[in-house]
């Protein structure tokens, strides 16, 4: 298994528009696309997949970038690598626990070739960037020949390796909105080795109002505690409007644990991932206000 | 049908023809015969397979070589200066950081990676840096030990090399005047 056996075309266009228009020339079951192809190579090593056709798009250096306005918020352009998340100067001032997630994503090696929207693509149900971009109100740029669509973070993906990109298109940006003020975030995942994929992970951003008392807002993503990365909105309910207390954080915990579906695997029951949801939920709310009440 | 593959690999160029599911560890490993670089886990999970690709740690067994085109790609055979060992190389010996030597190879490039970067790491980021590597033998400890040691090596060498000239001058000067006086 060491090799990958079946042969494939390949293709490595260098511009947008040649990429799109590869794409819209053959089935979606024919080709595959690779980036930095961290988790597509060990598919095909593994015999899981074999397309026909791979189109690579790691020479479209138009969409290598990271940019920050004060306004528009986050551009991460779909070439850009977990790595250089992880090492950007803006993202760690402006979006400080984006950095930290990054830095428990697989090892240095994957980060430094493997793209955040490429991780994204795959959509393993454990996916370490996607809680965050749910948390942050991410919207992607989904692009096609002559076309393009935005969609929320917390749509992107819908079933085990599924996501809403259809054939003939590519996620061409991810777009984060501007940090509000009085706001703090946090990201953790419970996983078996440091940099494994999450049996479960949380993040959570908390607003709190002018005072500083109470939660204006909140906003919760989770991954591996279901076949796709979820929003948590029934618990981000119990905590907007009112002042984050330890009984409060217990009930949000109980409403977390209603909202996911974990499965079950040899890693852990599915009762055994629900409860580890809640006691992450219970941490990472904690953290994000503290770090909302020092913002 | 084989694809054109231009690679510059430890400073020398390569016109290669590939089949385009062709692994950057296997055009290094089997076209070139740099079996210095490992193939072990072929799931992204050991890092035995660490090469430098343009001053980034990555993982050949995980990257097709297709992708490479144009690149700079440096090898554990790249390190050496003809027999002197390179400082990371003699650091992991006198530190004990290597038994049975299969992850070594992988573990010297991203010290190296780490070094080009940060010459100073501390220990916390030698262990970021290092978490994807397995070392089934030695245990983590020594490994850790030896690049910081390489990180001192790496130091005393830059500073000796900084005044090549006149030290050079300095200590042939002594030296004839030494020889003069023998004679």
């Amino acid at each position: 298994m060491k090799t990958i056996t079946t042969d494939f075309e390949y293709f490595g266009p260098v511009k947008v528009e040649e990429a799109l228009d590869l794409l819209s020339r053959y089935k979606d079951d024919e080709y595959k696309i690779i980036a930095g192809g961290q988790s597509l190579l060990t598919a095909m090593k593994h015999r899981l997949i074999a397309p026909e056709y791979v189109i690579s798009i790691k020479g479209l250096s138009d969409l290598d970038y990271i940019a920050f306005d004060e306004k528009q918020g986050l551009k991460i352009g779909a070439l850009a690598t977990h790595r250089s998340l992880e090492l950007s100067p803006i993202v760690r001032e402006k979006y400080g626990f984006l950095c930290e997630m990054e830095e428990n994503v697989a090892s240095v090696e994957t980060r430094n070739w493997g793209t955040v929207v490429g991780d994204l693509c795959n959509a393993d149900p454990a996916t370490d960037p996607a809680p965050p971009l749910i948390a942050l109100d991410a919207k992607f740029k989904i692009a096609s020949k002559g076309e393009e669509r935005m969609v929320a973070a917390e749509k992107f993906a819908v079933d085990f390796f599924e996501t809403v990109v259809q054939p003939g298109e590519m996620v061409a940006e991810i777009q984060i909105p501007v940090m509000p003020a009085n706001t703090g975030a946090y990201y953790t995942k419970y996983s078996q080795l440091l940099g494994d994929y999450a049996l479960a992970s949380v993040a959570v951003l908390i607003t709190l109002d002018k005072k500083k008392e109470v939660c204006a807002n909140a906003r919760i993503g989770l991954a591996g505690a279901a076949p796709a990365p979820v929003r948590a909105k029934k618990t981000e309910e119990v905590l907007r409007g009112k002042k984050i207390t330890e009984a409060l954080l217990d009930k949000a915990a109980e409403m977390v644990m209603t909202e996911v579906s974990p499965v079950s695997g040899i890693e852990g029951s599915e009762d055994y991932k629900r409860e580890l949801a809640g006691t992450l939920l219970k941490r990472v709310a904690k953290v994000a206000l503290e770090r909302a009440k020092k913002a | 049908m084989k694809r054109e593959l231009n690679i510059t690999v430890n400073g020398e160029s390569y016109n290669l023809f590939i089949e385009p599911k062709t692994l950057l560890v296997q055009v290094l490993r089997e076209m070139l015969g740099l079996t210095g670089t490992h193939q072990a886990c072929d799931s992204s999970s050991c890092a035995a397979c660490t090469v430098i690709v343009d001053g980034k740690a990555v993982k050949s067994c995980s990257i097709l070589a297709l992708q490479v085109e144009g690149k700079k790609v440096t090898t554990v055979e790249g390190l050496a200066d003809g027999p002197n060992l390179h400082p990371i190389q003699q650091a992991f010996i006198d530190n004990w950081a290597f038994q049975c030597g299969f992850c070594t190879s992988g573990q010297i490039m991203a010290a190296k990676a780490l070094l080009d970067e940060n010459p100073n790491p501390t220990r916390e980021q030698i262990q970021m840096q290092m978490d994807g590597h397995l070392c089934r033998c030695t245990g983590y400890n020594m490994i850790n030990e030896a690049i910081q040691d390489a990180a001192k090596r790496l130091k005393s060498r830059e500073a000796a090399m900084k005044l090549p000239a006149q030290k050079n001058l300095q200590s042939k000067w002594t030296q004839t005047a030494k020889s003069g006086k023998g004679a």
